[in-house]
């Protein structure tokens, strides 16, 4: 019914309804949520909508115009998009009822300021998902960079001023010493900034105006200036960004954010170099050594935290460096196996943090070494928590075990045995950080000193005064991260699909 | 070098000397009024370049000498004549008049324009010089002295 | 017959309304007639730049007399585009002052005020839009003038002194122009810029026409504040009223670079600036030079106004090396820098008014918390700051685009790789206030702060909207700009 086109634009403008309609009744907490969650609804049914036209082969675009003379702000929807696309926007509704969940439960302040940013924030996910040119891709960049930053600075306190400066310092830092360079050198070489299959530097590197060290320079350029994608050592951010909200660390630290980084870094390897060119002149080698080194170094730094969401936001960088691996290892099964893991990491990743959000809101408990024996007062959080666990290590039946597999697939054809190793080690770190979480919730006995312990200092009459005091986290807390979970399971059978899906971005 | 360079543009000598002198002035004096006339000796050697680049070698004043000036009064009268229709006078007294042209033609004048200019630059420096006095005695008032080091001093100290 | 007469209007209504205003005495009356005034500049310019994009160069003589006996006032893209943004930011200020003047000028003062304010209207306008190249001294010797008196009327102590020192360093440039124009008069005899192009002798050119051009120059760089010719510019800046600073700010530098693009550009020709001088490296050295030692020195500044008088020297060097491209893209950098700065500074140091009234202080450190008790000028400081970064969407990202991409079409990549450094130094400096201002536990006087008057809010957000209105909506400004650099680099006036 609606063309394709259309589809776009709504995709677009729908965020930008959201944050109007947020605003207009600020005042009026249950009209505004409602709001929110019908738009939130209506964007992805959009969002499949478009999807059902992108898988079929189409290429739908909407140029918008010059923003500066000689460079256009277009969309142009690809498979790789789209599945980034339709990630973000399913995922925006399940954080938007966890959000209502835990921002009511924790009766923070500014509410209507914090899903404005969300909604910016969307908005540029979006925008970056459907862009045609790297130029779109660049300013839907720093736009998620400068909305987010009032959502990891949301509580005000020093603590958040010093993780925001971080977060934007290293952000902004990156992006303008090293991305906006290596756009305009890309301009420079190729002339266009127009994402193509096969990659646009083809002519540039046969004519001989870039030989192999410039290009292995231009590729570490945008690798390292996509600071987003949290390629070490730029990933300080990271940890840094845990100071937010968990819905902000769940949504835009598991999904919007860091997926708007390995998403564009996809991009760049498959639009702008092109697959075929960086096999050929081999000179992506080394930022697949890089991605392994971060793989297994942020996986040794996670067994060491003690506080869940700095454990988890580890985690995060060697899942993150997982899919840089992919990109850089430039064979078409490392590319869809990155391309495939943007999905099953961030429904695992984003199932983990609501966990440790619920664990918050109902235990006050932030620290790893806390939570023995929670598991039988809070038998939903913890069963998901270990279900998104299983699918993050890559075992079946969870999601990320095939994003793994075709990753080691695509290090074992590009012969880098070193890196297949790595890939095996970090997951069975991942088991050792990860999986005794939920056992010893389950196995071990609970801590002498929370029994009993009402919630004191905290306004949280959702809880009600039982004996115990601790319960289930909020119902609205609860369900998005069952659904999460389960559909974290769901993915693992979807998997062909998501293959086939995504093949179309290897060939030319 | 030669002798005529360096003596034929003694002019431009004068302007440099008097120009170095101004600048040296401003840049080195404490005393704030001394720079306000260092900077009016620098602009004044300006308008000397300016003035002497007008004058032309053996011209005079810019002014059309009063008998032309009357010759030419009578050509407007003769030409308002013709117009009348009277064209047989004008007709008789065309000849004299070419030789009015001729005479005017021959006398060599300096050029008006650049001392033009300068009174404009005049204007412009009196200007300047009287808003830099009035802020000396303004700053005179805020610090009670007008040595460029003592207001330095005053000021970081407090 | 207006319509015919547009160039000279634009200068002769607010020169006659600038004593009128004395005359009225009645500060309010005076106040009106002359914001009226400045409105009625701004229709002139709007209506001129339309008349220039429809009809092409428009050359005016005054009086009717032909040059090069009479003076010829020309409007091309490049005046026409300053002329508009000049009286606008004069316009927009002028909105925005009464209540600042109020507190910060005493009450028998104002009609001086606003009589001298339009003076320095006339002033920047004359220079841009004169084609006669002494006529150009005498209006930026009105405009310097004006601009001195303006300054000494700070409430610190150290006003009349800063003014006295933008004086004495503003008249030496002067008069350093007024003998590069008496040289070049000397060579071609005529004071027409359209005359003297076509006469000057520049190739195999004798001495003089050397001298000439480095006197001009030199000049002029005192005039735009290039390092190291800056040292007048952040005491000015920093104690002067608000609203001058404001006005000055956005319009002074912009209107001396547009004198020196004229000269250099139009009269001197490229090719010999930058060919056959070495114009292109000492423009690009300076620039550099300029904007990491600027950038640093705004770093440790307590001092929101010092603070920010040293990025306007930062950013003057960007506009400087667009121009030292000497290319398409580089010239429309540099000239869209010119537009997009004077919104982005006009607009911070609105805001810092804003702060100084309610605050009754321009120190940082006294600005603690003030995000709490004054969200909105908080929010604008936090959007103004953004386009001075360079974010996309505002203002500023699309010259530094510009820049970076007309950096790669030269073979410059240092150049590339400096400015982009150099942003992340304006990071730092703009989010130490935004952090001061949202992050910092309030003082007694911030706790107790009101938020800025409507007055001067409005305009505030008209200079952040607007700021970032042509971060993505080019077409008054970056197109404008590459209009006017192309018809710099190709045919004189």
């Amino acid at each position: 019914m609606m063309t394709p086109e259309n589809l776009i634009v709504a995709a677009l403008v729908l965020p930008a309804v959201a944050l109007l309609l947020l605003n207009a009744f600020g005042e009026w907490p249950n009209v505004r949520e409602a709001c929110m969650l019908a738009v939130s609804c209506i964007l992805f049914l959009v969002t499949c909508g478009l999807a059902s036209h992108v898988f079929a082969g189409e290429r739908p675009m909407w140029s918008v115009g010059e923003m500066v003379p000689g460079f256009e702000i277009a969309f142009k929807v690809e498979p790789l998009g789209m599945l980034f696309a339709l990630v973000a926007s399913g995922l925006w509704i399940l954080t938007s009822v966890y959000a209502i969940g835990y921002m009511r439960g924790h009766h923070e302040q500014h509410q209507t300021r914090f899903y404005s940013c969300f909604a910016i924030a969307i908005f540029a996910a979006m925008a970056a998902a459907f862009s045609g040119n790297l130029f779109t891709l660049f300013v839907a960049y720093e736009l998620m960079t400068v909305s987010t930053y009032p959502l990891v600075t949301h509580h005000g306190s020093k603590a958040a001023c010093d993780g925001g400066r971080v977060y934007l310092g290293i952000l902004l830092s990156t992006s303008i010493a090293f991305f906006m360079l290596a756009i305009a050198w890309t301009w420079f070489l190729a002339g266009t900034l127009d994402f193509t299959p096969g990659g646009v530097l083809n002519f540039a590197y046969a004519d001989g105006k870039l030989n192999d060290l410039q290009l292995g320079v231009l590729l570490g350029l945008f690798a390292f200036g996509i600071g987003k994608a949290a390629l070490m050592p730029f990933h300080r951010w990271l940890p840094a960004a845990m100071v937010a909200p968990t819905p902000v660390s769940a949504l835009l630290h598991a999904v919007a954010v860091v997926k708007v980084g390995v998403f564009s870094v996809l991009k760049v390897v498959v639009y702008i170099f092109g697959i075929d060119l960086l096999q050929l002149s081999g000179v992506s080698i080394w930022l697949a050594y890089v991605a392994g080194a971060t793989i297994l170094i942020a996986s040794l730094v996670a067994m060491t935290k003690d506080n869940l969401k700095a454990r988890l936001a580890y985690s995060t960088i060697s899942q993150l460096a997982y899919i840089t691996l992919g990109a850089a290892l430039a064979t078409p099964n490392s590319v869809i196996g990155g391309g495939m893991h943007i999905a099953m990491h961030a429904v695992g990743k984003i199932t983990l943090f609501f966990c440790a959000g619920a664990i918050y809101v109902a235990a006050h408990k932030t620290n790893v070494s806390e939570l023995r024996g929670l598991g039988r007062k809070m038998p939903f959080t913890f069963v998901a928590f270990l279900v998104a666990a299983i699918s993050i290590v890559g075992l079946p039946p969870g999601g990320g075990a095939w994003s793994k597999w075709f990753l080691a697939i695509g290090t074992a054809e590009a012969h880098l045995y070193l890196l297949l190793a790595a890939l095996m080690i970090s997951s069975l770190l991942n088991i050792a950080y990860l999986i005794p979480i939920p056992i010893r919730a389950f196995m071990a006995p609970l801590d002498t000193d929370l029994h009993g312990e009402h919630s004191h200092g905290e306004q949280n009459h959702e809880h009600g005064t039982g004996n115990g005091g601790i319960q289930e986290a909020p119902w609205m807390c609860v369900v998005p991260l069952c659904i999460t979970a389960v559909l974290s399971v769901i993915l693992f059978f979807t998997a062909e699909w998501i293959y086939e899906v995504l093949l179309p971005i290897t060939t030319k | 070098m030669n002798m005529e360079q360096i003596f034929g543009l003694y002019n431009y000598w004068i302007v440099i000397c008097l120009m170095m002198t101004g600048f040296y002035i401003v840049i080195a004096s404490p005393n704030m009024v001394k720079v306000v006339l260092g900077l009016n000796i620098f602009q004044t050697s300006v308008i000397l370049m300016y003035v002497t680049m007008g004058k032309v070698e053996g011209g005079t004043a810019p002014i059309v000498p009063p008998s032309i000036a009357n010759g030419h009064a009578a050509e407007a009268a003769i030409g308002h004549a013709a117009e009348a229709g009277h064209s047989i006078v004008a007709h008789a007294a065309e000849t004299p008049l070419a030789d009015v042209h001729a005479a005017a033609e021959a006398i060599v004048y300096s050029h008006p324009l650049p001392s033009v200019l300068m009174l404009t630059a005049i204007v412009v420096g009196i200007a300047t010089t009287s808003l830099a006095l009035a802020l000396i005695v303004r700053i005179r008032e805020d610090y009670g002295t007008i040595d460029e080091n003592e207001v330095l001093e005053m000021d970081l100290q407090s | 017959m207006i319509d015919f007469n547009l160039p000279i209007l634009l200068i002769v209504i607010p020169m006659m309304a600038a004593p009128l205003c004395v005359l009225i005495g009645h500060r309010r009356v005076a106040y009106v007639f002359c914001l009226l005034t400045t409105y009625a500049v701004f229709a002139i310019s709007v209506a001129l730049m339309m008349k220039v994009s429809a009809e092409g160069t428009i050359r005016y003589n005054i009086g009717n007399w032909e040059p090069p006996y009479g003076i010829e006032y020309v409007a091309d893209s490049l005046s026409s585009f300053v002329v508009m943004f000049v009286s606008a930011l004069g316009a927009i200020v002028l909105t925005y002052a009464p209540a600042s003047i109020a507190k910060e000028i005493p009450e028998s003062k104002h009609s001086l005020f606003f009589a001298t304010y339009l003076l320095c209207l006339t002033g920047l306008l004359g220079i841009c839009i004169t084609g006669d190249l002494f006529n150009l001294f005498v209006f930026l010797e009105i405009s310097s003038l004006s601009s001195y008196a303006l300054i000494s009327l700070g409430r610190s102590r150290r006003a009349p002194l800063a003014a006295f020192h933008y004086l004495i360093l503003g008249s030496v440039g002067a008069t350093f122009i007024l003998i590069g124009i008496g040289l070049v008069y000397q060579m071609t005899g005529t004071l027409n810029m359209a005359g003297i192009a076509g006469r000057l002798p520049l190739e195999h050119g004798p001495r003089t026409v050397l001298v000439a051009f480095a006197f001009m120059t030199i000049g002029l760089f005192i005039k735009v504040a290039v390092f190291p010719l800056h040292s007048w510019l952040p005491n000015a800046y920093t104690y002067a009223p608000s609203v001058v600073t404001c006005f000055i700010a956005a319009t002074a530098t912009k209107v001396s670079v547009y004198a020196l693009l004229r000269i250099v550009f139009s009269i001197f020709t490229m090719q010999f600036a930058f060919e056959q001088l070495p114009l292109r490296t000492a423009l690009m050295v300076l620039a550099l030079v300029g904007i990491f030692a600027a950038s640093t020195a705004a770093v440790f500044q307590d001092n929101v106004k010092r603070l920010l008088a040293y990025s306007s020297i930062a950013q003057i060097g960007y506009i400087l090396l667009g121009i030292s491209m000497a290319n398409q893209a580089g010239l429309t950098a540099g000239i869209s820098h010119m537009f997009n700065h004077a919104i982005i500074k006009g607009g911070l140091f609105m805001v810092v008014g804003c702060f100084a009234l309610q605050l009754g202080s321009v120190q940082l450190s006294d600005w603690r918390g003030a995000g709490r008790t004054m969200p909105w000028t908080s929010v604008a400081w936090a959007i103004g700051g953004l386009g001075l970064i360079g974010v996309p969407l505002t203002a500023g990202f699309v010259s530094k685009w510009l820049l970076l991409t007309s950096a790669f079409q030269t073979h410059h990549v240092i150049v590339a790789v400096l400015m982009l450094l150099s942003s992340l130094l304006a990071v730092v400096y703009v989010w130490r206030v935004v952090e001061t201002l949202f992050f910092s536990e309030p003082t007694e006087k911030t706790a107790a702060a009101k938020e800025a008057p409507l007055t001067m809010l409005v305009p505030t957000y008209i200079m952040m909207g607007s700021i970032l209105l042509f971060g993505f909506w080019t077409t008054y400004s970056a197109d404008l700009a590459a209009a006017a650099a192309s018809s710099l680099m190709g045919v004189a006036p």
